[in-house]
C-alpha cells in the first residue's frame, strides 16, 4: 500500500498550498472587511457615463 | 483617494464561444446518455454496431457531460465573472482562445477515440495518453490566464468566487497529473503505471476529487457570483462564504477512500475517508443555506424570474447531493448501495440538478447581457424549468428504487440459508421497468434543453452582440509595501498563488516520475505465490475487455460479505491484482461480478454467450458482441505490450516477447480452439473471441489453483 504515501504527500502539498494562501490572505488584509465585498460585486456592471460625470465633477 | 481612472474592455467574445459550446456539447452529451440508457432495456439499440455499444459510449457520455458540458459551462462562467470581479480584461486574449480551441479539440478527439475503443478504462480519466498531455497543456494555459488576470486586477479584495476558481485550477492540475501516469505502448494506447489496489486508490482519489474540484468548487464560485447578481442582493453572509471555502478545500481531498469501502484498501484508510466525508456536510450545507438565504425577502422574484428558479433548484440539489454523499460514505449504507443504481441516482441528482440547472440559469443570465437585450421568452424558460424538474424526478426516483431493489435482492437469503435469487439475471430483469422510466425522464430533460437552445438562439437574433464591454476603474494602489525589502515583497504580494502553484506542479511532476518506479518495484513482490502474470493471449484478451468497456457493467471485486461469497466465490484479496495494469474492479454491476469467472462455464458457452447473450441467458440485457467472433486478433503489437508491462513491473523474462511469447500465444489459441470444438463450435484461432475467452477463463483461476490455506466455503 505504498501508494498511500504518494497520495498523502500529494494531498498534503495541495493542503499546504492552500494553507499558505490562507495565511497570505489573512495577513494581507483580504478579510478585514467582510461586509462591503458582497455589496460591491452588485455594482460591478460598467456605467461609464456616471463615472465620466464623477471625473468631470472632480 | 486614487483618481487614476483607467478604461478597459471586458472580453465577451470568448464568453460567447464557451456559452455556445456549452449548449452544443450539453445536447450531444445528454443524447449519448439517452442512447446508453435505452440500451439498458433494449440492447439491440446499438444496431449491432460496435462503436455505439453501451460499454464504449458510457465513458463518452460521462466525459461529454463532465468535461464538455460542465467544463465549457465552467469556463464560460469564470471568463464572464472573473473579468468583472477583477475589474480587468483577461490576462491574455491568446491564452483565452488557446484555452477555448484547445478544449474543443480535446473534446472532439475524445468523441472520436472513445467509440473506437481507445480507453484507459479508469473512470472519468478514460482518455489516452496523448490527449492527457493535451489536457495538461490547456489546463496550464487556463491557469496562467486565471492567475495573470488576478495579478493585474484593479480590485484589491479577491471576492470569494475567485478563491473557488483558484482551488479548481490548482487541484485539478495535481489530480490529473498524478492519475495519468501511464506507460505508452503505441501512439494511442498505454498501461497504467500503478497496479491493482494501488491503481484503484489513485483512481478513486482522483475520481472523488474530480467531482469535488471540477463539478463542485468552480460551480460554487459561479453560484456566489451569479446568484447575488441575479437576485440583486448581497450574499446572505459573506463571512460564512469565506468559512465555506476554506473548510471545503481543506476537507474535500481526504474523502476519496469512500469509493473503496469493503475493498482491499486498509481499514484505517476507509475509516478516514468515511469520517472526512461526514464532516463535509457542515461546509456543504453552510454553502447551500448561504445561497438559499440570499433570497430572503426576495422570494417574490423567484416566482417571476426563471434564472432564479433554476438557481434555487440547483442549490437545493447541491444540498441534497451533499447530504446523500456523506450518508453513502457510511460503511453500513455503502454495503447496500455500492455497485447498485443508487450510485447512478446520486450522481444524477448532482449532475442534472446542481450542474445542469446552474449552467442553464447562468446561460439565461449571460445571453441577454452580452447581446444587450431581454430574454426572448421568459415563458419558454419557465416551461424549461418545469420540464427539467419533471425530467429530473422521472429520472432519479425510478433509479433510486432500482438501486435499493438490486441491493436488497443481492443480499436476500431464504429461510434455509441459501440465496433467494442465486441467478444474478433475476435481479436485473426485475428492475428493467425502472430503466425504461429513467429513459423517459431523461428524454423530458433533454426536450427542456432543446427549448433553452432555441430560446437563447432567438435572444441572440433579437439582440446586438457586444464584443467588448467598456468599463472603468481606478488602478490598484501599490503603496502597502515598506521600503527596503521592496522588490522581494512586491513579488510575493503580486503573485503569491501563481508561483506556489507553478512550483507545486513542477515538484509533483519531478517527484512522481522519480518516486513511482521505486514504489512499483516494491509493490509488485507477489503476496500470493500462485498469482502469476497473464499469458500473451490473456494480455490481448484483457485489452479487448478494456476496449469494449466491459467494466461499465461487470465488477471484478468480491466484497467480504456472505451474500457475495455465496454468489461469486472467495472474496477478493489485494495480492491477486499485483499484475493488473490497470485495475478493472469497476464501480457498477449491471451484470454479475467476474472476479471468479474462470472455469465457471465451458469455452463454448462464452462463445455462444458473446454471439448472442439471449441464447444462453434469456432476458439478459447484455449487448451482442458478434464482431469479436469475426474480427482478427491483432498480434503485431504483442512485443510492445509485453515490453511496456515489463517496464511497469510485470516480471516477464528478458527477451520473452521476441519469440517465446508468440509460441505461447499460438499454443494457447489452439487449446481454446480445441475446447470450443468439444462444445461443437468451430472457429479460426486468430479471432478476438479466442483471446477474450482465454482472459475470462483466467479470472480467479490462480486463487482456485492455490493450495487451500483458507477455507473456500
Amino acid at each position: 500500500m505504498s501508494i498511500v504515501i504518494i497520495l498523502i504527500l500529494a494531498s498534503l502539498s495541495v493542503g499546504l498550498v492552500f494553507l499558505g494562501a490562507f495565511i497570505w490572505s489573512v495577513r494581507s488584509g483580504q478579510y478585514e472587511d467582510t461586509t462591503t465585498p458582497s455589496l460591491r460585486i452588485l455594482a460591478d456592471d460598467p456605467q461609464p457615463k456616471i463615472s465620466e460625470i464623477k471625473i468631470k465633477l472632480k | 483617494m486614487n483618481t487614476n481612472i483607467e478604461t478597459f474592455k471586458y472580453d465577451n467574445r470568448v464568453v460567447r464561444a464557451f456559452a455556445i459550446a456549452t449548449v452544443v456539447w450539453g445536447i450531444v452529451g445528454m443524447l449519448v446518455g439517452l442512447l446508453a440508457a435505452v440500451q439498458l432495456f433494449f440492447p439491440d439499440a446499438n444496431l449491432n454496431f460496435q462503436f455505439i455499444t453501451f460499454g464504449r459510449i458510457r465513458p463518452l457520455h460521462t466525459n461529454a457531460v463532465i468535461f464538455a458540458f460542465v467544463g465549457n459551462g465552467m469556463f464560460c462562467g469564470i471568463y464572464y465573472s472573473l473579468q468583472r470581479l477583477c475589474k480587468a480584461r483577461m490576462f491574455s486574449d491568446f491564452l483565452s482562445w488557446f484555452n477555448f480551441w484547445g478544449w474543443q479539440l480535446i473534446i472532439v478527439s475524445a468523441a472520436l477515440t472513445l467509440p473506437l475503443g481507445y480507453t484507459t478504462s479508469k473512470e472519468y480519466a478514460e482518455l489516452e495518453w496523448p490527449i492527457d498531455i493535451a489536457v495538461a497543456v490547456v489546463w496550464v494555459a487556463f491557469s496562467v490566464n486565471l492567475f495573470g488576470t488576478i495579478i493585474k486586477r484593479r480590485e484589491k479584495h479577491m471576492y470569494v468566487a475567485i478563491w473557488f476558481y483558484i482551488a479548481t485550477a490548482v487541484t485539478i492540475a495535481v489530480l490529473h497529473i498524478t492519475n495519468s501516469m501511464e506507460m505508452p505502448w503505441s501512439w494511442m494506447k498505454s498501461y497504467s503505471m500503478y497496479a491493482g489496489v494501488q491503481d484503484a486508490l489513485v483512481q478513486w482519489w482522483y475520481g472523488h476529487n474530480a467531482v469535488a474540484f471540477f463539478l463542485t468548487t468552480p460551480y460554487l464560485g459561479l453560484m456566489y457570483y451569479f446568484l447575488p447578481k441575479a437576485a440583486n442582493r448581497p450574499v446572505f453572509s459573506y463571512r460564512l462564504s469565506i468559512i465555506h471555502f476554506w473548510a471545503l478545500v481543506f476537507l474535500y481531498i481526504w474523502a476519496g477512500p469512500h469509493h473503496l469501502l469493503y475493498t482491499a484498501l486498509p481499514d484505517w484508510a476507509q475509516s478516514l475517508g468515511m469520517v472526512f466525508s461526514l464532516m463535509l456536510i457542515a461546509p456543504s450545507w453552510g454553502g447551500m443555506l448561504n445561497g438559499l438565504l440570499t433570497l430572503r425577502g426576495a422570494w417574490d422574484k423567484v416566482r417571476q424570474d426563471p434564472v432564479l428558479k433554476f438557481m434555487v433548484a440547483a442549490v437545493t440539489a447541491y444540498g441534497m447531493a451533499t447530504l446523500e454523499g456523506p450518508l453513502l460514505s457510511i460503511k453500513t449504507v455503502n454495503s447496500l448501495s455500492h455497485y447498485t443504481d443508487w450510485t447512478i441516482a446520486h450522481v444524477h441528482s448532482g449532475a442534472l440538478g446542481w450542474n445542469g440547472f446552474l449552467t442553464f440559469s447562468m446561460l439565461y443570465f449571460i445571453f441577454p447581457r452580452i447581446y444587450k437585450t431581454q430574454l426572448w421568452s421568459t415563458k419558454l424558460a419557465n416551461y424549461h424549468f418545469w420540464l427539467g424538474l419533471l425530467g429530473m424526478i422521472f429520472y432519479i426516483v425510478p433509479i433510486y428504487i432500482a438501486g435499493i431493489t438490486e441491493g436488497l435482492m443481492w443480499k436476500q437469503f431464504n429461510k434455509d440459508g441459501f440465496l433467494q435469487y442465486p441467478n444474478f439475471l433475476e435481479t436485473i430483469v426485475h428492475v428493467v421497468p425502472m430503466f425504461q422510466l429513467r429513459a423517459i425522464g431523461g428524454t423530458i430533460y433533454i426536450i427542456g434543453v432543446f427549448m433553452m437552445a432555441y430560446n437563447l438562439y432567438r435572444t441572440a437574433k433579437a439582440g446586438q452582440f457586444e464584443p467588448d464591454t467598456v468599463a472603468q476603474a481606478p488602478a490598484l494602489e501599490k503603496t502597502a509595501v515598506p521600503h527596503g525589502k521592496y522588490s522581494f515583497h512586491r513579488l510575493l504580494e503580486g503573485a503569491p498563488m501563481f508561483f506556489t502553484a507553478l512550483a507545486i506542479v513542477a515538484i509533483l511532476v519531478g517527484g512522481l516520475v522519480e518516486i513511482i518506479p521505486m514504489f512499483i518495484i516494491r509493490a509488485n513482490v507477489p503476496t500470493i505465490a500462485s498469482v502469476k502474470p497473464y499469458t500473451p493471449l490473456e494480455v490481448l484478451g484483457r485489452d479487448i475487455y478494456i476496449r469494449e468497456g466491459c467494466l461499465g457493467c461487470h465488477s471484478q471485486m468480491i466484497r467480504p460479505f456472505r451474500s457475495e461469497t455465496e454468489r461469486y466465490g472467495e472474496y477478493s484479496k489485494a495480492g491477486e491484482f499485483v499484475y493488473d495494469h490497470p485495475f478493472l474492479w469497476g464501480s457498477e454491476r449491471k451484470g454479475p461480478d467476474l472476479a471468479r469467472e474462470g472455469g465457471k462455464y465451458p469455452d463454448a458457452w462464452h462463445y455462444n454467450h458473446m454471439d448472442d447473450p439471449r441464447s444462453t441467458s434469456p432476458g439478459s440485457i447484455m449487448p451482442r458482441y458478434s464482431w469479436l467472433l469475426t474480427q482478427k486478433l491483432e498480434t503485431d503489437s504483442l512485443p510492445a505490450r509485453l515490453n511496456a508491462l515489463r517496464k511497469v513491473g510485470v516480471p516477464y523474462p528478458d527477451g520473452y516477447e521476441n519469440g517465446p511469447a508468440q509460441k505461447d500465444l499460438q499454443a494457447q489459441e489452439q487449446k481454446v480452439v480445441a475446447n470450443l470444438k468439444q462444445g461443437a463450435v468451430n472457429t479460426e484461432p486468430d479471432r478476438e473471441i479466442v483471446a477474450v475467452i482465454a482472459y475470462l477463463q483466467r479470472l480467479g483461476a490462480d486463487i482456485k489453483a492455490a493450495p487451500a490455506t483458507t477455507a473456500s466455503k
